[in-house]
């Protein structure tokens, strides 16, 4: 039957699965909670009910979004124990209690507000009801604290002793484990990502129904405010990518060997390949273009900087160069794409352009999942890159699995296949639907039942409910497209 | 018996803690989903949804901190109990993705609201079966060699643990039966309380059911309820519960509001009273103490500061989302 070596890469194959799928649906809500926010504050500070549209009109993208990002969350709670319970005994002790405190200062948070956040704005008054979103918000950032700070301490641990039973202990400091060198760096640069993911989801929708109608100022709204953040953010996201590779460079050497595709070391000044195809048999890149003394220069800043190559690094301590070469271009490739639309986006502004210029929106709308291929490529290079290691040069992954057969991780992992498939499948294409309506005057919230919201008897309306959500919701129940797929 | 207040045994009581505000309040999410197919289709059952739809995603969260709490105070626990259980463990996940979903995706979609409304009571029902076959599991004893599961693939699968799952989901039932006892009126309150009723019944019988065969299933245990001195100790858990059981059965005839409801979780208590009088101080039975499985004091340590600061906010937090949406739900037209 199945060897050993097959219930492994069975167990790698599920966690990057399951892993990969599960981090889409954060890297739009971090953005997105954070979009709500501010339109939710910019509604109570301007009065406008633009606003007051747009929040309710995303609000129902994220209210799907959220649920199956929760949803895929709790299996990955679970997937340390069931698929790497060797990894969870031994590092159990130093990480196990960074993910308690996510729980306990970020899911709380954001599922004890969430209810108000998505069905309370009739309940409570409406600073209260910011306040939630803004929990909200804050959750979703406090729970990439901490999942990329243990993230971060298997790249670069640090602040660890190690027991009389092999398990890695906490030494005298948890700020050495918790800010561990990559931490600082990756919380930026991903958090960051999640930003850029969800500007370019919005620019696109904006851009998708200024194509249809460049009058609608919902969509002109929403296009603005998408592209000042691609404008903007950008650039800042380049330079801490570069901050974040250079410590990289520091920690991890030989993943940014992988990246660059220097399998030969240049004792004066390495060149910077921009194709090539990555050979690990011969250990050396075939048909490579590249320009010379570059890459020292973006890496040390010094055209004649000696850089060592994967010829320094035993064959058994190596990533697999190709997909780390390759996942790094794409989502360098799409950064650089996204600063075109950023930079475009300003010239049309510059000309007073920037909602009839089909171009721009056609590109907007292209680019509009980039940040999800963009984010998913940078994780695919980061995590492949420490391999053949869980804990950077402390355990292989190898080392870490559940003694478990390959029949039964297979099994379950075709499991996760066919339902996330099905039901995610299913959840993006509610999104789709939901986003391909446009946002207008009187935009509903989220809605419950087919006559109407969630009422509770014993509750007279209070001074604090919105008398315009009243007539609103009249309005939409008699004129407005059925709010349903049917 | 004897208790020594330690790091440990505290951690083993929070994680108890983490568990027990789990399994009531998720339970009663889990126990609508069981109970969907027999409400009908339109109001009745919009209304059952929404009267869990705002505060579903903060019980499930307990369910993390079970996981993630056992993962950071007993680590070795955690590792040998995921790989023990592991086709319950997925099957129970998979079966929350369904539930979670179908939250969202039936007011999304109308045409496929009845197969969304499937995969909600279907959802419900894998994880509240394999939640319970689980606790069997575990309570049947996990073979261990050094720090590894090393039992075969199907040791969680016995008439036991069928058992102990079929109490599980009747007890969930019980739990969502009587939470629309209290949210609900008119019609669908009524039908409520005939679902409660036999859900009670059920509930206890499977309890019994239960009991005795974890007396006969293991001597160690039975020695704990039935020797002297722990059958002090021990009998009040079993008195309290009949008395329980019986005002339960008395309020579902009676009342209209959140009284089963709360006797529904203090059954529940004492049902787990009784587990952990029989558990302990095993985390899992037979080989591995509290002791064993325990984290380093300097990450009990960290782990406790957090959780006496955080879970006064939370409970704070969580019950005033509840108040929010308190009360009867209506439907349109009703005040």
């Amino acid at each position: 039957m199945f060897d050993q070596f097959d219930a492994l890469l069975l167990a790698r194959i599920q966690f990057a699965f399951t892993v990969s799928f599960h981090f889409i649906f954060p890297a739009f809500s971090i953005g997105l909670a954070s979009y709500l926010a501010v339109l939710e504050g910019l509604w109570l500070k301007t009065g406008k009910p633009l606003y007051l549209d747009l929040f309710k009109y995303w609000l129902k993208i994220f209210a799907i979004a959220f649920a199956m990002g929760v949803v895929s969350g709790i299996v990955m709670s679970y997937q340390f124990g069931t698929n790497w319970s060797v990894f969870s005994d031994v590092a159990g002790p130093v990480i196990g209690p960074l993910m308690a405190y996510e729980v306990l200062t970020a899911f709380f948070l954001e599922a004890g507000f969430l209810g108000v956040m998505l069905f309370g704005m009739e309940r409570v008054g409406r600073k209260l009801h910011f306040a939630a979103t803004l929990m909200v918000a804050v959750g979703t950032f406090i729970s990439a604290f901490w999942i990329l700070s243990v993230n971060s301490w298997m790249h670069t641990p640090t602040g660890y002793e190690i027991g009389a039973n092999g398990q890695y202990l906490p030494g005298d400091s948890w700020l050495a484990i918790i800010f561990n060198p990559s931490f600082p760096y990756r919380l930026v640069h991903t958090v960051l990502a999640a930003y850029i993911t969800t500007a370019f989801v919005v620019g696109g929708v904006g851009a998708w129904h200024l194509l249809k109608d460049r009058t609608n100022a919902h969509a002109r709204k929403m296009f603005s405010m998408a592209m000042w953040m691609a404008a903007l953010v950008v650039p800042v996201q380049i330079f801490a990518g570069d901050l974040h590779g250079l410590n990289t460079l520091e920690h991890q050497p030989q993943k940014v060997m992988a990246m660059e595709g220097h399998y030969e070391s240049h004792p004066d000044g390495a060149p910077l390949y921009i194709f090539g195809i990555p050979n690990d048999e011969e250990q050396r890149l075939d048909y490579a273009i590249g320009i010379p003394k570059v890459s020292s220069l973006i890496l040390k800043h010094d055209l004649d900087a000696p850089l060592a190559g994967l010829d320094t690094i035993p064959d058994d301590e190596q990533p697999p160069v190709a997909v780390v070469f390759w996942s790094f271009r794409v989502m360098v490739g799409l950064g650089f794409a996204m600063l075109g639309v950023g930079l475009w986006s300003l010239l049309a502004r510059w000309r007073g352009r920037l909602y009839d210029w089909p171009w721009l929106h056609k590109a907007a709308l292209v680019m509009a999942p980039s940040g999800f291929v963009a984010v998913i490529a940078g994780w695919i290079t980061t995590e492949v890159g420490r391999q053949p290691y869980v804990i950077y040069n402390l355990m292989r992954t190898a080392d870490a699995a559940s003694p478990l057969d390959a029949p039964a991780v297979g099994a379950s992992l075709l499991a996760f296949v066919i339902v996330y498939f099905a039901v995610f499948g299913a959840g993006v294409w509610y999104i789709l639907h939901l986003m391909h309506k446009p946002p207008h005057p009187g935009e509903y919230g989220v809605k419950r039942g087919d006559k109407g919201p969630i009422r509770t008897a014993g509750i007279t309306p209070g001074p604090t409910q919105d008398p315009t959500d009243e007539s609103r919701r009249n309005l939409s129940r008699d004129k407005r497209e059925p709010e349903t797929l049917s | 018996m004897t208790i020594a207040y330690d790091l440990t045994t505290i951690w083993a009581f929070i994680i108890a803690f983490a568990v027990f505000a789990y399994v009531v309040m998720d339970g009663f999410d889990l126990g609508i989903g069981i109970l969907f197919p027999t409400f009908e289709v339109g109001p009745e059952r919009d209304r059952a949804m929404n009267s869990i739809a705002p505060v579903w995603d903060g019980n499930e969260t307990w369910l993390v901190l079970g996981g993630g709490g056992l993962f950071a105070a007993f680590p070795l626990a955690y590792a040998v109990i995921l790989p023990a259980t592991y086709p319950l463990i997925i099957a129970m996940l998979l079966g929350l993705v369904f539930r979670g979903v179908a939250f969202e995706y039936r007011w999304r979609d109308p045409a496929h609201r009845r197969y969304w409304d499937a995969a909600f009571t279907g959802g419900s029902f894998v994880a509240a079966m394999a939640q319970g076959m689980t606790l069997g599991a575990l309570l049947q004893g996990i073979e261990v060699t050094g720090r590894a599961y090393s039992g075969s693939w199907f040791d969680w699968l016995t008439p036991y643990t069928l058992l102990t799952g079929l109490g599980t989901v009747a007890g969930y039932a019980l739990l969502g039966a009587t939470w629309l006892v209290w949210k609900l009126d008119g019609e669908s309150q009524h039908h409520a309380r005939n679902l409660g009723k036999r859900a009670a019944w059920a509930t206890l019988v499977l309890m019994g059911g239960v009991s005795l065969y974890n007396i006969f299933l293991n001597a160690e245990y039975a020695a704990r309820w039935l020797t002297e001195p722990e059958i002090y100790y021990a009998a009040p858990v079993p008195v309290l519960t009949a008395l329980v059981a019986v005002a339960l059965l008395r309020a579902l005839s009676v009342e209209r509001h959140s009284k089963p409801f709360w006797l529904s979780l203090a059954l529940f208590f004492f049902g787990m009273a009784g587990l952990g009088v029989t558990m302990w101080p095993f985390i899992v039975p037979p080989d591995l103490t509290i002791w064993d499985a325990a984290a380093p004091e300097r990450s009990q340590i960290f782990m406790l500061v957090g959780v006496a600061i955080t879970m006064p906010l939370i409970i704070a937090y969580t019950a005033w989302a509840y108040w929010v949406f308190r009360g009867k739900v209506g439907h349109e037209g009703y005040h």
